[in-house]
């Protein structure tokens, strides 16, 4: 679980982060939504320790992280895997090599022991024959799920994610939204999802927080988001009038006023 | 003003890459892999630009003895010492300032682009130790054999161009290069070597490590490292043969 307590965050005479506060639990993908530089990145960051937060705290199960030293932070990052919003794969470096690189640098396990658990790890995400090109050579979606690999490969407790569908068709970004969620309940860990990405919020939404110029605005889950009558979340979720009607669609049919299996045939004719 | 804040903001990139490495291996092995590239890497144009240099100072060294009173052996002398003290380290490092400096500072900013640096960091690594020091460490151990290797080359470029043109003999030559030679031009040499290697591996490093921005900025940071690390080449040797000589 992590817990942040009023934190804030400046640059210079402007104020990005103004005293947010929320608690991430374990076993849920937690989400971080909002418009374009509403300072979701910055929390996120602030996070994971990329960005000294000016006050306020971030507890990772019960423990201070700007009350650490370095040691114990380097010792805390270990339990941290995040994928990256450009999967920040290393050029030089195959899939393969990529996905071992923190179990050289961190274990003392021998290479047929790495291999195994890099070997697994790329099966999980469902990537079975890409072991030996360079991220150069493989897609997008791929990326992202070499990118995935490389985050759990230590078994993490806490999965940082920063916006996972950019630059992925709607397709693929369903499959990398399941494939996330599904990691979170197998490997029981904290996910932290930073998306503005409206099928994630649906999807895998089980803890969302919403944030307006640097603000907390809203906070609930993907149920709760449809009779929500926040007028600044509902503009930013349901921006265009198709989501609207779907919103509308979708309320009466949990209020049970339209039938969820209807025919769509009979209807259309 | 901004001179200070980007001389401070150096020193404690320096500074910073003093930690105990997360794994010895990784970091050895880091090591041998940026030994490899900067000294395999460069010795191609390292030998071009060495036996050209020789042949030419060869050359032109006899086209300015132009009295019957001074021997031809003294060519070979003037020609050694000016590659041994001057041409091999300094233009050889001005060349490789440009060669290694903007490819270190360009892999650097890369990686700092795409948050590979980022990502190394949330591992717990300490990146300034990790992706810096080898580099820099590398291009201590490396540049030094390099400029070595230049001068040798260098001196046999020159004899080879003294016997084609037919200029002076081998023997000449090859008299002439041991006359008078002082070892201590060596050690001057190696001196230099090893105070520009540092400031070719370190200053595209900072230059690299600290980009901002996207695609333009790496290019940005590139020229600046390799036009800083220059200048800090032409100055260091007037600083150290001011000292040393």
């Amino acid at each position: 679980m992590i817990e942040v307590k009023d934190i804030k965050k400046g640059f210079g005479d402007k104020t990005v982060i103004k005293g947010v506060s929320s608690v991430f639990q374990t076993g849920k993908c937690n989400l971080i939504i909002g418009t374009s530089g509403s300072g979701k990145t910055v929390m996120m960051k602030c996070l994971v320790g990329l960005f000294e937060p000016d006050s306020g705290q971030i507890l990772y199960d019960g423990r201070n992280f700007s009350e650490m030293n370095e040691e114990q932070r380097k010792e805390l990052r270990q339990s941290i895997g995040m994928l990256f919003q450009g999967s920040a794969l290393f050029d030089s470096m195959t899939v393969e090599q990529n996905v071992m690189f923190p179990l050289d640098m961190f274990t003392k396990s021998t290479p047929a022991e790495k291999q195994k658990r890099v070997d697994e790890v790329l099966d999980r995400v469902n990537l079975k024959d890409a072991h030996k090109k360079f991220p150069a050579e493989i897609s997008g979606g791929m990326k992202k799920r070499v990118g995935i690999a490389r985050a759990i490969v230590l078994n993490p407790k806490y999965l940082f994610c920063d916006e996972p569908n950019s630059g992925l068709d709607p397709q693929t970004s369903l499959l990398i939204d399941q494939l996330i969620k599904e990691i979170t309940v197998e490997y029981n860990i904290t996910t932290v999802v930073n998306t503005h990405d409206m099928n994630s919020v649906m999807e895998i939404g089980e803890h969302i927080l919403y944030m307006y110029q640097g603000e907390k605005e809203w906070e609930g889950s993907n149920k709760e988001i449809i009779f929500s009558k926040n007028k600044l979340l509902n503009d930013f979720i349901f921006a265009s009038e198709f989501l609207r009607d779907a919103k509308d669609m979708r309320m009466l049919e949990m209020k049970g006023k339209i039938d969820n299996n209807r025919n769509m045939d009979e209807l259309l004719k | 003003m901004k001179f200070f804040t980007e001389f401070g903001s150096y020193l404690l990139t320096l500074k910073g890459m003093f930690s105990k490495p997360e794994n010895g291996k990784m970091y050895w092995k880091e090591f041998m892999h940026q030994c490899s590239e900067i000294g395999i890497g460069a010795l191609g144009i390292v030998a071009i630009i060495s036996m050209f240099m020789g042949a030419v100072s060869t050359l032109q060294t006899a086209y300015q003895l132009v009295s019957p009173l001074i021997p031809l052996s003294t060519i070979a002398q003037i020609v050694r010492d000016t590659v041994i003290l001057e041409f091999s380290p300094t233009l050889v490092c001005i060349v490789l300032a440009g060669v290694v400096g903007s490819k270190i500072a360009s892999e650097l900013g890369n990686m700092r682009v795409s948050e590979q640096i980022d990502a190394l960091e949330i591992m717990g690594i300490n990146t300034k130790s990790y992706l810096i020091m080898p580099k820099i460490l590398a291009a201590i151990v490396v540049i030094p054999m390099l400029v070595v290797i230049s001068a040798v080359l260098g001196i046999i470029g020159g004899r080879i161009a003294g016997t084609l043109t037919g200029i002076l003999s081998p023997q000449a030559f090859d008299k002439g290069l041991h006359q008078y030679f002082k070892p201590y031009n060596v050690f001057f040499a190696l001196a230099k070597a090893y105070t520009f290697a540092f400031i070719i591996a370190s200053i595209p490093a900072f230059y690299g490590y600290n980009v901002q921005g996207g695609a333009l900025e790496i290019g940005r940071a590139s020229t600046r490292s390799v036009v800083v690390s220059c200048i800090l080449v032409l100055f260091a040797d007037y600083l150290l043969s001011a000292l040393l000589l």
